[in-house]
């Protein structure tokens, strides 16, 4: 198959009426979708999309929640030969100010022709698109420049869309795409940060789902059971593409929903005898802890043969925690896997777990802090740590562990990894810059520290001082910016860190501002406006919000704050 | 007259949810479109509300447009209970 509309034509023209995916909404029917529906819906968006003058190889940015109209409008653009790009959906906290500068930052960057978007969005995408220096800022630190006008030449509003009806294959663009041409946008870097457009071909998805599903040993008898946003990896790799293009049940729901109801997930696997899901590691603590015993009743689990870990640090505990509470619904210990994946492989970069049980590696704590070694656990007194191993590489996949000047190290040695394969990015979308400084060598530098040790992948640590919140990439720089508009908070006296939550899985976020007033008082309304600037700029609650008197802040050389050592010295005063 | 569920449910929103025990809830402060309560501590205050009045919370519910403040949300509880 060359290209990915292709695949869809196959499905179409083999058995229309297999469901492709079945939609969970709370408060309605599960509604199946065969593949029938889905093209036709899909195909309406194609023809609104050419009726727009979208040309193949321009960029339509999705901006719509988790719906038919989501999966219409992406598979539309694909078989218009169109990119697809989703965004994020406003949320109700963020402030339309912030959401406002991220599009106008998106659209500066991706220079899409088009967006799509709800009638009640219509006004705020038109705002974004009038004023692209709200984002000035950010665009000219990252060294780029700022159009002088819109490139968006249509706004497509969902209720405006064509009717659905069947596809024209012979007619539609997208099936005289090339296979080494972008199928879509994926942008990495979560909801805050000057985003990076990751540019995937339509040869570089099918790689991967070749590979990946290999890994798994998926069969058409699967079930893939998935909440995972749509404009993340995951949610759009392993929980969307893959099964409706290999012909595997997707049963899908909006991670909006699953948030409020967690038990929704394992009442989904149950009745639709569901065997894959994916998860990031705050899931399974959530999962463990909030949901109720009278939710869970008459459920079976069993049929989950795989739940892989994935999109944030893993831990052993979560693991624990999660088997602990469901193992009496027939939850095997063995369906935990785990998996190190990343935008820029399409997905899946490692996989643990499916051909023997997940490793986990015993070392201790001292030697993989200071000496920067996974040395094995020895029995002795010192403390350990238990590294969940993120399993072997996927087929055509490598993995190997560099220092800084790129040279491989020592097995157990920690340093960046670095990885190639088939199923690389084709770059950063319009950023050569950022493309040519992540390869080395022909291998791409992910920086994400970590350690090999008999052919499996160990994750140690995240790229630098990136913040993994509920399995976001939150930038700290973002956050100290967001700050700064609190009266009284200067550049250079504010540090944003993480900070992991034993009990949530996942990291909290603390900000340290120095301030020049002794006025407790007016610390503590300090606090408060840097909390709801933070909050209403990126949606991050922050666990603490550190007040401190000058001098503080610890410096780099070079000026700019360091923030692992403010991170230290935080968590030393605290006694943590 | 001091409404008891809404000093109670400051109380316990503060400690357990915010995990800031000083912190004063208004009685008609935004929660949720304030993004004060995040959307992963929506659950927690369904599961807080039916521990502490064995009142029932639809996750459906677990919205600004259903209970924005204190007062509203003890007008809920009130009305179960």
């Amino acid at each position: 198959m060359p290209t990915i509309a292709h695949i869809l034509r196959d499905h179409y023209q083999s058995h229309s009426e297999q469901a492709a995916l079945v939609m969970l909404h709370a408060g309605s029917e599960d509604r199946p979708v065969s593949y029938r529906a889905l093209l036709d819906g899909a195909n309406a968006y194609a023809c609104t999309y050419a009726a727009a003058g979208i040309r193949p190889g321009e960029v339509a940015v999705l901006i719509l929640q988790h719906s038919f109209e989501l999966v219409c409008a992406f598979y539309g653009a694909v078989l218009a030969g169109v990119i697809p790009s989703i965004m994020p959906f406003l949320t109700e906290k963020l402030l339309p100010e912030r959401y406002r500068s991220d599009l106008a930052a998106l659209v500066s960057v991706t220079r899409p022709a088009a967006v799509v978007t709800y009638p009640e969005f219509e006004n705020e995408v038109q705002a974004a698109l009038k004023d692209p220096s709200a984002a000035a800022a950010r665009i000219e630190a990252a060294g780029l420049e700022i159009p002088k006008e819109s490139p968006v030449r249509a706004v497509i509003v969902s209720d405006k869309v064509q009717a659905p009806s069947a596809p024209d294959f012979a007619a539609l663009p997208g099936l005289k795409r090339d296979p080494s041409d972008i199928v879509l946008l994926q942008h990495s870097s979560g909801t805050t940060g000057l985003q990076k457009g990751v540019a995937l071909s339509h040869q570089a998805v099918l790689n991967q789902l070749a590979a990946y599903s290999g890994a798994l040993h998926l069969t058409p008898d699967d079930v893939i059971v998935s909440w995972l946003p749509l404009y993340h990896d995951m949610g759009l790799i392993a929980g969307f593409l893959m099964p409706i293009l290999l012909g595997v049940r997707l049963v899908i729901m909006s991670p909006f929903e699953w948030v409020r109801a967690p038990a929704r997930l394992l009442q989904a696997v149950s009745r639709y005898h569901g065997t894959l899901s994916w998860l990031p590691n705050f899931a399974y603590n959530f999962c463990a802890a909030k949901i109720r015993e009278r939710d869970l009743e008459g459920l079976d689990l069993s049929s989950w043969r795989s739940i892989s870990n994935c999109s944030e640090p893993m831990r052993y505990e979560s693991h624990v925690a999660f088997f602990q509470r469901f193992s009496r619904l027939g939850l095997r210990y063995e369906a935990l896997h785990t998996c190190y994946a990343m935008a820029e492989n399409v997905f899946a970069v490692t996989q643990g777990g499916v051909d023997a049980p997940v490793t986990v590696d015993e070392i201790d704590r001292e030697a993989m802090q200071v000496e920067r070694v996974a040395r094995p656990a020895d029995g002795s007194a010192g403390p350990t740590i238990k590294m969940l191993s993120a399993g072997r590489p996927v087929s055509n996949t490598q993995c190997k562990v560099v220092d800084d000047k790129g040279e491989e190290v020592p097995e157990r040695t920690i340093g960046e990894i670095a990885l190639r394969s088939d199923c690389m990015l084709t770059g950063y979308y319009h950023r050569p810059d950022a493309t040519a400084k992540a390869f080395s060598d022909g291998w791409y530098l992910t920086g994400d520290y970590g350690y090999m040790a008999d052919g499996e992948v160990y994750v140690a640590g995240r790229k630098k001082d990136m913040i993994i919140v509920g399995g976001k990439n939150v930038y700290p720089l973002d956050l100290e910016l967001l700050a700064m508009e609190a009266p009284g908070v200067h550049a250079g006296r504010v540090s944003a860190f993480g900070v992991f939550n034993d009990e949530a899985g996942t990291e909290d976020v603390v900000i340290v501002a120095e301030v020049d007033t002794e006025d407790s008082e007016e610390r503590e309304g300090i606090a408060r406006a840097i909390e709801a600037a933070v909050n209403r700029g990126s949606a991050i609650r922050l666990r603490d919000c550190y007040i401190v008197s000058p001098p503080w802040i610890v410096k780099t050389s070079s000026g700019k704050t360091a923030r692992l050592a403010n991170k230290e010295k935080y968590l030393k005063e605290i006694g943590g | 007259m001091p409404d008891e569920i809404v000093t109670n449910l400051a109380q316990l929103i503060a400690t357990k949810i915010l995990k800031q025990p000083r912190r004063v809830i208004k009685p008609d402060e935004a929660l949720i479109s304030s993004g004060l309560i995040d959307s992963f501590n929506l659950v927690d205050v369904g599961l807080l509300v039916e521990d502490t009045y064995g009142v029932r919370i639809d996750d459906a519910e677990l919205n600004a447009d259903t209970f924005d403040t204190l007062d509203q949300l003890a007008e809920i509880i009130r009305s179960r209970m």
